[in-house]
């Protein structure tokens, strides 16, 4: 193929494009052999676990860091472990995760737009498990042992709420903010909740998966263009003869 | 009045005489403006900051291009906020201009061209430089906008302060030369004489030192510019008190920053330098070559003035006060008292 | 007394005139810095309430750049989501792809080969250095100096330069490919590298003599915006801000290890002030420990290829991980929830000035109104960082 055919890394050619849907998503095995804990990781975890005891849901681990769901009830206090047992001193960040499938841009029956990358359908969820629709979670790390952690939390879908973690962490006031904005999920002992990002009177929660990005749904993505037209050569009306 | 004598010895009724030199004031602030801003703050200040500034304007390294602004303001549309107190807000550019054209009635060019010899020169000079003030609140309070009355209120409170380093600077000048009439400080320089040699004259610089560091310290801080230029601070204020003002409103304002700083280099060479004078060069020679004198001495002058305002960063409003109270006020009493001592005893 | 009607109306203007003054709360002015305001580096807005010139209350607005990154990641490949993260702090843009990139080689199990992750690195470094330079420059134009920002333009462009000749874009190179980088450098690159960072070693001692050794910058900036390293920490305010709160923490040498700095000789530059001399010492500091590590690297550079075996079409499997590293404005970290299809399912971008700015209510309470600026230059944020 000369220089003009070989197409950008990252784009599919067209012939290409049929195949993306063929290939199968990647599934994960049923029953994966869990990986063991690292040694820090897990020493954290125990940590975690004389403290809060029935607290933690369920551990797990990602590429060396520890992911830990914690109940609704134990959060706020997970923090306060977290900052005073654990010495996370330093927030990195409170933010929520949507785990619903989205929902196939244009609804079920049309082509949809061949470039949204195609998710499964089922709903999985990740490390650490989750109990339903909704989760909020956190990564908080140590500047002086350089250990961090990650906290997870179940929000209830019909009453999203969760404890608020602003008088541990001051720094989570706008992540919080922004976590309602975008999710829809309250914080109780908020000092004062209101739009972070948009303005004050949007309506909607647009990290869900069911707030539709609307790009796309005013026009599908009309996929990969190859060569455009020449001026002269784009014919919109014929010549109406006087 | 006595019949003024010009350089070509002719005699006109003083209605002309008044006239003639009304008009050469009036050419002299813009030319005076367009000369100092041409060569310091587009030349001078780009070749600091390592770049070329105008070359395109006029042909020759840009010189038309301060010619070319003025015109583009005085065709710009005349912008009046809605909110703005209209007469304050267009009397206040015409004070702040009114102070500058007084200034110049003082500063002498020659033996015999000033516009008014008056017995209290410098004390005339820096009263009147003081009325600018008047018009930078106005221009703050009429604006009707926050960032312009935050500028105000700091011009308010800069410019007092600084009126007085700069007042008693120039006492330590006047006792030392035992007169407030500028002509009259001038001929004591050139007459002076240095250990018996009188090659240089005895410019006053040499023994108030410390009134001249005072004196363009507080005179960079009556022309707002940089380190004290709070009242304007580019990156806080926008434009400070000038903020609303478009247009040849602006222009004015331009005029009168500039004019004035042209004004107060002429009195600083006047005061401390020796103004036109050369030493051995008197007569008609003296009224060809004075202002040419003076004007490298404004240039040099104002080469410190600039120098300073592009290459130092700003004072805060408290340390600037503290500044003004606390260091200048009282060395400037210092030297005062010093000059009054060596007078008596030499 | 009767009066004309002329009269009359000025009489009543006049009193309803002292009827507002009186009906002012005089105490508290508010004043509306930005969205269009020199000082705010791009659309950043704060309404303070002065008392004077005191600050009562700082409120920062933002969101007025908000483009809903972590939005438009769910509806896009890997490779395009490159192209977005760009843009996120658009000062130090190839900073910007790197955690994002290694996080997708971590969950793929690819592993970049050595000398791509050599040339990320200068690649890294030079951006850090470009962004510091700039910082050094206008932080000064803040203060009031106007002369230091052009010089701190001019070294910029050197570096950018370099950047534009390896990668093809000065702002947004969009280099890096899941696997390695897209192409080699160009010949000559090394010894013209080597140049510039002998420039940029002149350029930081010029501005340590210019803006440093200056009374009038240190009477400006000692003392203000002294932020406490727990009070950082607690708000999240990451990278040479919080080292200059004296806390030793750098995610180049602290964090689980990325690219090469392992095999570095640098240290880590820390001051104990906390206030906006000490953000500024530092980050003079870092550019200067930068400039060696690109010099040390350029040495050390192995030979081989840039890009490792991916498949064409980049499909990433099941997992979650979260990638941080030390950026030019602080830590900035992604965390990728991958759900093995050919796009992420959900991306949390942890940008560093959002943590950095959300000090500021508290940072800006009972300061002067110059101070406002000289701390919101020393703590150095990029809008889109903050808006994402």
């Amino acid at each position: 193929m000369t220089d003009a055919e070989i197409p950008p890394e990252g784009e599919t050619p067209p012939e290409a494009e049929a195949e993306i849907d063929d290939i199968p998503i990647v599934e994960p095995d049923p029953e994966p052999e869990p990986e063991p804990m690292p040694e820090a990781a897990a020493q954290l975890l125990a940590q975690l676990e004389k403290e809060l005891k029935d607290g933690i849901i369920e551990a797990g681990h990602t590429f060396g860091d520890l992911v830990v769901r914690v109940a609704p009830e134990a959060w706020r206090k997970a923090a306060e472990v977290a900052r005073d047992k654990l010495e996370c001193d330093y927030l990195s960040f409170v933010s929520g995760i949507d785990w619903m499938p989205a929902p196939k841009v244009g609804g079920d029956d049309t082509e949809g737009d061949t470039s949204t990358p195609a998710q499964p359908t089922e709903t999985t969820y990740g490390v650490a498990g989750s109990d339903g629709r909704f989760q909020v979670f956190a990564r908080v790390s140590s500047t002086s042992r350089h250990h961090g952690v990650t906290l997870k939390v179940d929000v209830d879908e019909d009453a999203p709420t969760v404890a608020s973690w602003v008088p541990v962490y001051p720094g989570a006031d706008w992540h919080e903010r922004e976590c309602w904005e975008m999710f829809g999920i309250g914080f109780v002992g908020h000092p004062g909740m209101r739009h972070l990002y948009l303005p004050a009177e949007f309506e909607g929660h647009p990290l869900r998966k069911d707030f539709p990005l609307l790009a796309r749904e005013v026009k599908p993505w009309p996929g990969l263009v190859d060569v455009e037209p020449m001026p002269g050569e784009e014919v919109v009306q014929e010549v109406i003869p006087e | 009045m006595t019949a003024v004598h010009l350089p070509l010895a002719v005699d006109a009724p003083w209605g002309l005489i008044v006239a003639i030199k009304t008009a050469v004031v009036l050419a002299i602030i813009p030319a005076g403006a367009l000369i100092l801003g041409y060569v310091f703050l587009l030349k001078m200040m780009s070749h600091m900051q390592s770049r070329l500034g105008p070359m395109d304007p006029g042909g020759f390294h840009g010189w038309f291009q301060l010619i070319g602004d003025g015109i583009k303001f005085i065709q710009k549309e005349d912008i009046i906020p809605a909110e703005a107190d209209r007469r304050v807000f267009m009397a206040a550019p015409v004070v702040v201009l009114m102070s500058t054209f007084l200034l110049y009635i003082v500063v002498p060019a020659g033996p015999r061209l000033v516009v008014s010899d008056l017995d209290v020169g410098v004390f005339y000079a820096l009263a009147v430089s003081s009325l600018s003030v008047i018009g930078v609140l106005m221009a703050g309070w009429a604006s009707a906008n926050k960032y312009a009355l935050l500028g105000a209120l700091r011009a308010a409170a800069q410019l007092i302060a600084y009126e007085l380093p700069l007042v008693l600077a120039v006492v330590g000048v006047v006792i030392q030369a035992g007169t407030m009439n500028l002509q009259g400080i001038v001929h004591f320089q050139q007459d002076g004489s240095l250990f018996g040699w009188n090659g240089l004259g005895f410019p006053l610089i040499l023994t108030q030192f410390l009134g001249f560091g005072i004196f363009l310290i507080a005179a960079q801080a009556e022309l707002t510019q940089t380190p004290f230029d709070m009242p304007v601070a580019e990156s806080e204020l926008v434009a400070g008190y000038m903020v609303e003002y478009t247009g040849f409103r602006f222009l004015f304002f331009f005029m009168g920053e500039f004019g004035t700083a042209f004004a107060f280099a002429g009195i600083a060479a006047t005061l401390f330098l020796g103004g036109w004078s050369i030493p051995h060069v008197h007569g008609t020679m003296a009224d060809v070559l004075g202002p040419i004198v003076l004007f490298t001495k404004v240039m040099i002058v104002s080469f410190l003035i600039f120098w300073a305002r592009f290459t130092y960063p700003r004072f805060r409003e408290d340390q600037l006060q503290a500044i003004a109270w606390k260091y200048l006020i009282p060395l400037s009493l210092l030297n005062i008292l010093a000059t009054g001592i060596f007078k008596v005893v030499f | 007394m009767t009066l004309d009607f002329r009269t009359e109306a000025l009489l009543q203007k006049h009193l309803a005139d002292a009827r507002i003054n009186v009906e002012l709360e005089t105490e508290g002015m508010v004043l509306n810095l930005g969205p269009q305001h020199p000082a705010t580096h791009g659309t950043l807005r704060v309404v303070v309430k002065l008392d004077g010139e005191r600050v009562v209350s700082a409120d920062p607005v933002i969101g007025y750049m908000h483009r809903g990154y972590e939005k438009l990641t769910e509806y896009r490949t890997y490779p395009q989501i490159t192209t977005l993260i760009n843009r996120i702090d658009w000062l130090s843009s190839f900073a910007n792809e790197v955690p994002f990139i290694h996080g997708a080689e971590l969950l793929m199990g690819v592993e970049a080969p050595p000398r791509a992750e050599y040339i990320r690195t200068i690649l890294t470094e030079l951006s850090r250095i470009a962004t510091f330079v700039l910082f050094l420059g206008e932080m000064a134009l803040q203060v009031g100096a106007i002369t230091p920002a052009f010089y701190g333009f001019r070294d910029r462009e050197h570096v950018l330069n370099l950047i534009e000749a390896a990668t093809g874009g000065r702002f947004h190179p969009n280099f890096n490919r899941i696997g390695g980088l897209k192409i080699d450098l160009p010949s000559g690159w090394i010894d013209e590298c080597r140049r510039v960072m002998k420039k940029i070693f002149d350029s930081v001692d010029d501005f340590e003599d210019l803006v440093v050794g200056n009374e009038i910058f240190e009477v400006r900036t000692r003392g203000v915006g002294v932020i406490p390293a727990g009070v950082g920490a607690a708000y999240g305010v990451s990278g040479s801000n919080l080292r200059a709160s004296g806390v030793d923490w750098d995610l180049r040498r602290d964090g689980p290890g990325y690219l090469v700095y392992k095999d570095l000789d640098w240290k880590v530059w820390t001051h104990a002030d906390g206030d906006s001399f000490a953000r500024y010492w530092v980050r003079m500091q870092e550019t200067r420990e930068s400039a060696r590590m690109v010099i040390q690297m350029l040495d050390g550079l192995p030979a081989g290829p840039v890009m490792a075996k991916v498949p064409r079409i980049i499909k990433v499997p099941d997992g979650e991980v979260w990638v941080n590293t030390e950026n030019p404005l602080g830590e900035m970290g992604y965390y990728v929830i991958s759900k093995g299809a050919t796009g992420p399912f959900r991306t949390k971008i942890r940008s560093a000035s959002f943590s950095n700015v959300s000090i500021l209510p508290w940072l800006l309470k009972g300061v002067y109104v110059p101070d406002i600026i000289t701390i919101l230059a020393s703590l150095y944020f990029i809008l889109g960082d903050i808006d994402r």
